[in-house]
């Protein structure tokens, strides 16, 4: 059962490293526009700008 | 010609030297309306950032040369078709997003650990009844505790600081007995696992928090978005008023930065946006937003005109007024006052059983501690058994039975085009028995619209009412009204009292007076005497456009879904006689009053309360304000006075009257669910709390039973939401709403 000393810091910081990465986003904003960013990644204004 | 408009006041400059200005757009209706916007913003000299949310069609400008100025880009996407105006983020609005953010924190750490320990826990059960060490058991639900106390004393926050107020205060709400049996069961937990004992209660606490803060969070989102709506609909409703400077020049300012003794002027087809003295200029108002009434009243130098009255023919110097000393506005604020007053006692149903279920709760728990020691068990195990009865009856079902229920109903209204102000109207709407209706504004659309646009190829009204858009004459207004998008056409130029002229795919399209458009001025027989006439030709394409004061459309199926609902209906109306009268014979409504004063209104409304019976009141204007406070509970439509819409429990949108059966619908569905729900929440105690009394609760009991009971409860919410044909058929009235709201701009 020794493994456990090993496993269970992994499950605890994976657990970890998905909470920060959830509070990083909150901050950052990606909550404040839920419809527009399933309709911003159909658009196409990057391609526009390879045009000549 | 346009007059530039200030919105420095509008403009924040941040400390890196950018300046930032938010406005709220009308007319994004679809995600291209996002790169169209987006791309024309970028193109203009000097912006650096502009980016539109798409959910609440707020534009965020950004720029740095102290040169550009921001009225640039309203012109520009005035021209584009889309309304745009300077945007304040209110304060309610600002701290509800806070509040917001704060939960979402404390959920995803409440998520994080419970999820966690549960991981641990799931060992711990299946090694209890195999063979888990008790060393390996120990270690488990250290690192529990260690997860468990600093994750609940971080996430459990919102719940401890309001039971805490409620404690202070003397009283008890339902956060009470939640906070204590999270502590109790951290607490025990903690005294269990240091006296190396099998079950430990870590997971159970934490569950409680998450389910809790889940549906915490659901209601406020659900507030949040309407918010939101208002937010943007106040801003397009009472922008900006041109006031005249001291040197004579126009300038346009947010009208909540007028000030008293400011000279303005209200042009022909403008609404006063303050009250004020006339100093100059002779007109006709309409001041039926007002009073109610529908026939103009002339107005010259010294007469004292209301904010939200609407002028018609001649352009009005306006010296802003202090305080309404028109005896009027006085009036209607000490009728206010006292109507509110009755009201705030209002309790409802979760107040009720929180009422009584916290108390009920703190006494069984006692009493099954003593009744233990009586029994002969030892101190520790009556006190583990209390603790038990305190953690499986923490009103996890019941603190969720109502909320959900709310949530639910309250986004179903919002589909539907209601947008609820305060918290317990849902269940006041569903105990309306009795619906009085106002007239103006409410029954009939508040602005005059083009009644026979429907007799025209749609192209041709659409042709007409683009050119409407560049006159402020109060009959194209209302013409323009008829095809509400669509860019302007760029050379419409206007003749002060003939009309407005425009080359149209090549031809001239003219749109004005008979004579201005060249076209007879004959008259159908049944045009009515309300009814003003104007003309378009395009060619050889001509139209005459009637434009009157009408029902709203669905107005009769309304009146009719009301009475099969087992309503009663009556108008009360501030209008004469004559006009009220045609509209209740059209509706088929027994019972009229005419030419009724606030205070006449506020009577027949005690006079109903007196009665026994419950009424909603359906108004818009000034003169309804006091009586949408004062009735059981008051709907108002979107365009009504600010006044009117502040004392109204809910407003709904749009131009169909069909918001207010439905919102009586989904009321009347939703008290159902509540009480179900509660219902429910009873049943799971009345199994649980013998099964804690007698000590047979286990930490895996007590999970299960706590998750289950939420999980039913909130399910049989999700029934409050209308089906997905009736939802479709609300969907279309919700998308409306921006486009009426902008009307009297």
């Amino acid at each position: 059962m020794t493994i456990l000393i090993i496993l269970v810091p992994i499950a605890l910081l994976l657990g970890f490293v998905g909470l920060v990465a959830f509070v990083w986003s909150l901050k950052a904003g990606q909550y404040d526009d839920m419809d527009g960013a399933s309709v911003r990644v159909l658009m196409d204004d990057d391609v526009e700008d390879r045009k000549p | 010609m346009r007059d530039q408009v200030d919105l420095s006041g509008f403009v924040r400059e941040g400390e890196d030297g950018m300046r930032r200005l938010d406005l709220a757009l009308d007319g994004v209706t679809c995600a291209a309306c996002i790169g169209e916007i987006e791309t024309a913003m970028g193109r203009l000299d000097g912006v650096t950032g502009a980016r539109l949310n798409y959910t609440n069609s707020r534009l965020a400008l950004a720029w740095k040369t102290p040169s550009f100025n921001p009225a640039d880009a309203v012109e520009r996407l005035r021209t584009m078709g889309y309304r745009a105006y300077p945007f304040e983020i209110a304060e309610a609005e600002a701290r509800d997003s806070e509040q917001a953010k704060h939960l979402l924190r404390c959920l995803a750490v409440a998520g994080f650990a419970a999820m966690n320990v549960m991981l641990l826990s799931v060992s711990v059960w299946a090694g209890n009844v195999s063979d888990i060490t008790p060393e390996t058991r120990d270690m488990f639900h250290w690192i529990s505790a260690l997860i468990a106390i600093p994750a609940a004393a971080f996430s459990g926050r919102p719940f401890f600081v309001s039971a805490w107020n409620a404690v202070k205060r003397g009283s008890l709400n339902m956060d009470v007995p939640i906070s204590l049996g999270i502590i109790l069961a951290l607490g025990m937990s903690l005294v269990e696992t240091a006296l190396s004992n099998h079950h430990a209660y870590f997971d159970s606490a934490l569950m409680l928090i998450f389910f809790l803060l889940t549906g915490r969070f659901m209601e406020q989102a659900m507030r949040r978005r309407t918010r939101a709506v208002a937010g943007n609909l106040a801003a397009l409703r009472s922008p900006v008023a041109a006031r005249i400077e001291a040197d004579g020049s126009i300038v346009q300012v947010p009208t909540a930065r007028l000030a008293v003794g400011d000279i303005i002027l209200v042009r022909p087809g403008e609404r006063a946006p303050a009250d004020g003295l006339v100093v100059a200029g002779a007109s006709d108002v309409d001041e039926s937003i007002v009073t109610g009434e529908t026939q103009r009243r002339s107005v010259a130098e010294g007469a004292s005109i209301y904010s939200g009255t609407m002028n018609f023919s001649g352009a009005l110097r306006v010296r802003v007024e202090a305080a309404g000393e028109g005896s009027f506005l006085s009036e209607i604020e000490r009728l206010l006052e006292k109507a509110g007053a009755e009201r705030s006692g209002y309790v409802g149903l979760a107040e009720r059983a929180s009422r009584i279920y916290a108390p009920v709760v703190h006494v069984t728990a006692l009493a099954t501690a003593i009744g233990w020691l009586i029994a002969g068990a030892s101190a520790h195990d009556s006190i583990i058994i209390a603790i038990a009865v305190l953690i499986i009856t923490c009103p996890c079902a019941l603190a969720l039975a109502v909320p959900a229920v709310h949530v639910v109903a309250s986004g179903a209204l919002f589909r539907a085009g209601v947008l609820l102000n305060g918290g317990h109207a849902i269940e006041r709407l569903a105990e309306a028995d009795t619906a009085v209706f106002d007239k103006t504004g409410t029954l009939t659309l508040l602005e005059p619209r083009a009644a026979n646009a429907g007799d025209y190829p749609p192209a041709l009204v659409e042709k007409a009412a683009r050119l409407a858009r560049s006159s402020r004459h109060p009959l194209a207004r209302a013409l323009a009204m008829s095809a509400p998008h669509g860019a302007l056409f760029d050379d419409a130029c206007e003749s002060a009292g003939e009309g407005v002229a425009a080359v149209v795919e090549g031809m001239e399209a003219r749109l004005g007076s008979a004579a201005f458009c060249g076209v007879g001025a004959e008259r159908p027989d049944g045009a009515g005497h309300d009814a003003s006439a104007i003309y378009f030709r395009h060619g050889d394409e001509t139209a005459m456009f009637l434009v009157r004061q009408t029902l709203r459309a669905d107005a009769v199926e309304t009146i009719a879904a009301l009475k099969r609902a087992g309503m009663e209906i009556e108008i009360v109306s501030g209008d004469n006689e004559q006009a009220t009268r045609a509209v209740a014979e059209a509706l088929g409504v027994a019972r009229w009053t005419a030419r009724a004063r606030p205070a006449d209104k506020v009577a027949r409304l005690e006079e109903l309360r007196a009665d026994g019976r419950r009424a909603l009141m359906v108004g818009d204007g000034f003169n309804d304000a006091p009586a949408l406070a004062a009735a059981h509970v008051s709907l108002s439509p979107i365009t009504a006075a600010d006044v009117a819409q502040a004392s109204a429990d809910a407003v709904f949108l749009g131009e169909r009257l069909a918001p207010v059966a439905q919102a009586l619908a989904i009321s009347r569905k939703a008290r159902g669910l509540m009480r179900e729900n509660l219902l429910i929440a009873v049943v799971y105690n009345a199994i649980a709390v013998p099964l804690a009394i007698a000590g047979l609760v286990t930490p895996l009991i007590a999970a299960v039973a706590m998750s289950g009971s939420s999980l039913i409860v909130t399910a049989n919410a999700l029934r409050a939401a209308p089906r997905s044909e009736e939802a479709a058929d609300v969907d279309a009235g919700a998308r409306a709403p921006a486009t009426q709201a902008g009307a009297p701009a």
